[in-house]
């Protein structure tokens, strides 16, 4: 039986141009993840993860070679297009939460269903069920800057599960976090590896990645070891 | 992205720096506060003048002496020779088709008792006067008769401002005053007639034209007023003036003139002043329109990092810009609305003091004006940030 691919990437790179030089951050990448894996992408600062994560996330396009995102040629894509796939496709989960400061906690969870053309009975339903079960039901109306951080992730995932996408991408997560509240986070995602969604998680610790089911190592825009 | 949350969500950044956009607002306030307030006094000054020439009579006809690019003296000043015999021709000539009334005009003082009166308008003129100009009513007393006339009695009948300044409270009908050096009783008092290009109508005392004559001692007249008994004859009655005239004059030593048509050179003339008026306040709306420009474009520096999340969950091009240009747009366009309000408000209040009158197309094209300054200035901001690329702009600090 064939494997069901959700991401297939084949030789692909990125160069950065900076002034008259050409710095190639990627440097021929293939590598493919299963619907229902639970991927690390672990390297050190500049090893090029930040860099995949965009292409991964198609808020990037690559220099050269194919993005296949269940099944579609991603990389042929226009940008209006790139935005739908993102919306209905991929969770972005970020090192510093990126949480619109004046917007409350529901807003800011319904963000992603207002792009998509839900209308706000479907979206408030949704988002009241997402916070519930992310036990947030009682800050739906605060603003970010009142909750904890560990607290303002959990609203990011839950703005990353609005559109109930198929991947979660998660970059540093627990970034700027404690220890503690950094486990709460990963057991969230392991929580919702279980039922189902990929997640792809970017980090230099070795210890979060090590919680995973598969580990893939960039060095110098290479994948070192998978 | 439908629109009622566009709304919600430029109207909350908006007020999320109250400051800010109050005086961007006002920028566009002021613009259109000036036009509509300029267009109104433009406007206003039209009405009046036209209701004052319309004063006269629409069916006035006046000769005056020379022409526009006519013979004059070194001194730049028409030739006068417009004699009172002219007027005699042109009123045999017309006998039942119009009322005739020549008119000699000097600037004189007048003195009564203790008080003199600088500047004041005598007008000589026949018993026709009151019959031809359409606003020259006798309020109080008589005009001066015929027979007053032809015998060169020295009456007069005297303008508002004059009886006000030399008689105040007393009734100044049989009193005797000075016109220059000469006794003149007063007859009648006429009607007010306000003032017309700053020149006070009522400063005056109309004689007969004998005295006039002789107390002048000239045979020359300033202008022939002719009042048409029908509207319709007035073409006919200007082409038989001209015939009549040319017999002792060439043709650019007199000017026909209809109410008529010195009413569409007043009109051009305040068009013009209404469209360099207009002009001067558009020209504060586009600045202000740039002050929306700026504005907007700083907002979209400092709001990089959300565009870029936006971007990153879903938000089309077309979204962020129109997030950005209903921003811009409501700015404008409710500085417009006070802006109107305001404007209103300013030639209402102006309308107590001077001639003023809103006029609708004023208000409709300071509405058009101010939304259009939204879209133009807010289009190029709203571009930028919509182009902005999602990695860079989520990497923004």
């Amino acid at each position: 039986m064939k494997k069901t691919n959700l991401i297939k990437l084949s030789d692909v790179t990125k160069d950065y141009k900076l002034g008259d030089t050409t710095v190639s951050v990627l440097k021929g990448i293939s590598f493919e993840v299963d619907k229902g894996d639970f991927v690390a992408i672990t390297g050190r600062s500049g090893s090029g993860k930040s860099t995949l994560m965009n292409l991964l996330g198609l808020l990037d396009t690559p220099t050269s070679g194919s993005y296949f995102l269940e099944g579609l040629s991603v990389s042929e894509f226009k940008e209006d297009e790139l935005s739908d796939l993102r919306n209905k496709k991929i969770g972005f989960v970020f090192q510093s939460f990126n949480l619109l400061p004046r917007s409350t906690i529901l807003e800011n969870v319904v963000l992603p269903g207002i792009y998509a053309g839900l209308n706000i009975r479907e979206r408030e339903d949704r988002a009241f069920s997402i916070l519930k079960k992310l036990n947030l039901s009682e800050e739906e109306n605060k603003i970010p800057n009142q909750l904890s951080g560990g607290q303002q992730q959990r609203v990011a995932i839950a703005r990353a599960l609005m559109n109930n996408p198929d991947l979660i991408l998660a970059d540093e997560p627990t970034g700027n976090l404690d220890t503690r509240s950094g486990q709460e986070v990963i057991n969230i995602l392991k929580d919702l590896n279980r039922q189902g969604k990929t997640i792809i998680l970017i980090t230099h610790e070795k210890e979060l990645a090590k919680q995973t089911k598969r580990i893939v190592e960039l060095i110098d825009g290479k994948i070192n070891s998978d | 992205m439908d629109i009622n949350e566009l709304l919600k969500l430029s109207i909350r950044s908006l007020v999320a720096n109250k400051l800010r956009s109050f005086l961007t607002t006002l920028g566009i306030v002021i613009g259109v506060f000036a036009i509509i307030l300029l267009v109104s006094i433009a406007s206003g000054l039209q009405t009046y003048i036209t209701n004052q020439i319309q004063g006269f009579g629409s069916n006035l006809i006046f000769v005056i002496p020379g022409r526009i690019g006519g013979a004059r003296t070194p001194g730049g000043v028409v030739v006068n020779k417009l004699k009172i015999e002219d007027a005699k021709n042109i009123q045999i000539e017309l006998k039942n088709l119009a009322n005739v009334a020549p008119v000699v005009q000097q600037l004189t003082t007048v003195k009564y008792k203790n008080k003199r009166n600088e500047g004041t308008s005598i007008l000589g003129t026949t018993s026709n006067y009151t019959k031809t100009v359409k606003n020259a009513v006798i309020e109080h007393g008589t005009y001066f008769t015929q027979s007053q006339e032809q015998s060169g009695a020295k009456v007069a009948a005297i303008g508002k401002t004059l009886q006000d300044n030399l008689f105040s409270q007393e009734d100044p009908i049989g009193k005797r005053f000075f016109i220059g050096s000469n006794i003149y009783t007063v007859v009648g008092v006429l009607k007010k007639r306000g003032a017309i290009f700053g020149i006070d109508q009522d400063n005056t005392a109309v004689i007969p034209l004998s005295a006039a004559k002789r107390q002048f001692g000239i045979n020359l007249v300033n202008a022939i007023y002719i009042s048409a008994n029908s509207e319709t004859q007035i073409p006919l009655i200007k082409k038989e003036v001209n015939n009549v005239l040319l017999k002792h004059l060439t043709e650019d030593e007199f000017t026909i003139q209809t109410a008529e048509s010195s009413l569409e050179i007043i009109t051009n003339i305040t068009n013009i002043l209404s469209i360099a008026l207009g002009g001067i306040a558009a020209i504060s709306l586009l600045v202000g329109g740039i002050g929306v420009a700026n504005i907007m474009l700083v907002s979209v520096t400092e709001r990089t990092k959300e565009i870029g999340l936006r971007k990153a969950l879903g938000a089309r091009r077309g979204d962020i810009l129109k997030q950005f240009l209903l921003e811009a747009v409501i700015l404008s366009l409710s500085g417009g609305f006070i802006g109107i309000i305001l404007g209103l408000a300013g030639s209402l209040i102006l309308a107590k003091f001077l001639v003023s009158q809103v006029t609708v197309w004023s208000v409709f094209i300071a509405f058009i004006f101010s939304a259009g300054v939204g879209i133009i200035f807010g289009m190029a901001p709203a571009i930028r940030a919509s182009k902005l690329s999602p990695i860079d702009a989520l990497r923004y600090e």
